[in-house]
């Protein structure tokens, strides 16, 4: 099975629409992933029926039985994230889940439980089944959450040529964790200065991992120059350009991949991405 | 003073435009923290005159094999995996490591010191009233919380108002930078993408007991569907920007809003007014 994530560094330049679009045109049996799982947004557009959904849980949280608490303060002196408040309760915020206070203390007070990150979805899409998840609230393991979405999305479907994932914004923890087990990244910059920007650390990541990446321009005529410049940015094999085109936001507004309902200067590129991304990335793997 | 913190669960939907808007619109110094500590970009729009970079790093373990008994409590303790122990050697892995000294203080030969590997940087720079400081998480370094909290640790100060301009998401790195402020601006776009994700953020944001409000920005249509989510929730619709072809293309050129639409400085300044009077 291989894999192809779509990346951006900075957010809102067009992943989603760039993966529903593929998940759309790319022939051949695939397994959708959405490993954006603070802002997972790829089943809304996909009209994903949710068939099976379920808790995920990892890492653990302190539970402090007062009873047995001596008020000695062990706990608050030996955590490092500043936890333990003057009064000996814990702040979930800040704790992570370490668990040096248990064992630490003299009385047993504390047990480490294993805590609930989120919910884990797969659904079916015309397009291919579709693994995503959403983050409870300030969670600290959205990079397991994001392994765990990619692992479901393997045992899913084994035989299938291809997982296609739309992949968080960032270059940090669930960036890291959907790279995991990665063949090729396809990167969606916008041509701004930030976009620029934000590319470059990106592609310092890719070279990092030593993974192959492809890049899309997206909204390319709203600054050509800039446009130029990402193209050219070494390290990136560059695919191609889409335009900037009312009927993206349209099609966003419709919840529905771009090419089902366009067939305007957007979905035209869009298409002429997709017979790209199926010779150059997807042949290329095999 | 007040601290403002401005946050969406939804990437580029114009965080940095709109805390940079009202930064600008002050007319008094102010504190900018940029948190988006994996793609800061203010000061890319701000063009400070840089004044500090401070590298910063974080502790993992080293194993001293020659003093190491391979007794396995480091591995015993260490609830993030981060240490394997085999017969006749300790693998450590820093990435997983997340500081928290328990293998340090069970090690009863002393076999482990203190590495430092880097974490990122932080910069700060000024421009006219404005102070920036933002972070730069290293290359392949995962953990952005930390960074985050020591960029507020050295520079939130009481005697100025402070904006932070948030990482995008729900998860840890967007809370600890709202965390502890005095009201969160969450930015939205009229879309089913932004209407969702807001969802996500106001539920993180509810969670820390900080007050909130929202911005729409590229408001050309109407999303009815927003403005009942909102009235549900009881969220103030604070301010709405419309779209234009003009700012997007300022944008592109790291120019911000108010450079397009000096007019929008008045509607900022009444944004802080309506939050914190």
């Amino acid at each position: 099975m291989k894999e192809l994530v779509i990346l951006s560094g900075k957010g809102g330049t067009g992943k989603t629409t760039v993966c529903a679009g593929l998940a759309a045109l790319l022939s051949g049996p695939k397994v959708l992933v959405d490993a954006d799982v603070e802002a997972a947004n790829l089943a809304l557009v996909l009209e994903a029926r949710v068939k099976k959904r379920e808790s995920f849980w990892a890492g653990y949280a302190p539970h402090k039985n007062e009873d047995r608490c001596s008020g000695c303060g062990t706990c608050r002196e030996k955590c490092r994230f500043e936890a333990v408040r003057e009064d000996l309760t814990i702040d979930p915020f800040l704790c992570e889940g370490c668990g040096v206070c248990a064992w630490f203390c003299p009385e047993g007070a504390i047990e480490m439980r294993e805590k609930e990150v989120g919910q884990l979805f797969v659904s079916e899409t015309p397009y291919g089944p579709l693994v995503h998840a959403e983050i409870l609230p300030g969670e600290e393991n959205s990079g397991k959450l994001v392994a765990e979405v990619k692992k479901r999305a393997r045992d899913l479907a084994p035989a299938a040529s291809f997982l296609l994932v739309d992949g968080p914004p960032g270059i940090g923890c669930p960036v890291i964790a959907s790279l995991s087990g990665a063949d090729a990244v396809l990167v969606v910059a916008e041509p701004t200065a930030a976009g620029l920007h934000d590319l470059g650390r990106l592609v310092a990541l890719l070279h990092h991992f030593k993974l192959p990446g492809y890049l899309v321009v997206n909204k390319a005529d709203l600054n050509p120059e800039i446009t130029e410049k990402l193209l050219a940015y070494p390290g990136l094999s560059p695919l191609g350009e889409l335009p900037f085109d009312e009927a993206v936001a349209c099609a966003l507004r419709k919840l529905r991949p771009l090419p089902l309902v366009s067939n305007g200067p957007a979905a035209q590129a869009l298409k002429a991405l997709a017979l790209k991304v199926q010779k150059n990335i997807l042949g290329g793997l095999t | 003073m007040p601290v403002l913190t401005v946050a969406s669960g939804k990437g580029g939907t114009g965080k940095t435009t709109v805390s940079l808007a009202l930064a600008e619109s002050l007319g008094e110094e102010v504190v900018f923290l940029d948190a988006d500590v994996e793609e800061p970009n203010a000061h890319l729009f701000l063009k400070p005159d840089l004044e500090e970079e401070v590298p910063l790093f974080r502790t993992v373990p080293r194993v001293v094999e020659e003093r190491c008994s391979f007794c396995g409590r480091c591995k015993e303790i260490c609830r993030f995996n981060a240490m394997v122990v085999l017969p006749g050697t300790v693998l450590c892995f820093p990435e997983l490591c997340h500081g928290c000294y328990g293998c340090f203080e069970v090690c009863e030969e002393r076999a482990l010191e203190e590495e430092k590997i880097p974490l990122g940087r932080l910069r700060t720079g000024r421009k006219g009233k404005v102070f920036l400081a933002y972070g730069m998480l290293e290359i392949g370094e995962a953990m952005a919380s930390p960074l985050i909290k020591e960029l507020k640790k050295r520079y939130l100060v009481p005697e100025k108002p402070v904006i932070i301009d948030c990482p995008p998401g729900t998860a840890c790195p967007t809370l600890n930078a709202v965390r502890g402020a005095d009201f969160c601006l969450l930015v939205t776009e009229p879309t089913p993408f932004g209407l969702h994700d807001l969802e996500q953020a106001a539920k993180a944001v509810k969670t820390l007991g900080v007050k909130a409000g929202v911005v729409i920005n590229r408001a050309d249509q109407p999303f009815p569907p927003l403005y009942d989510f909102l009235a549900r929730e009881r969220l103030p619709l604070l301010l709405e920007i419309p779209f234009s072809k003009e700012v997007a293309q300022a944008y592109a050129q790291a120019e911000g809003l108010l450079a397009v639409f000096p007019a929008l400085k008045a509607a900022f300044q009444n944004l802080w007014q309506k939050i914190f009077l």
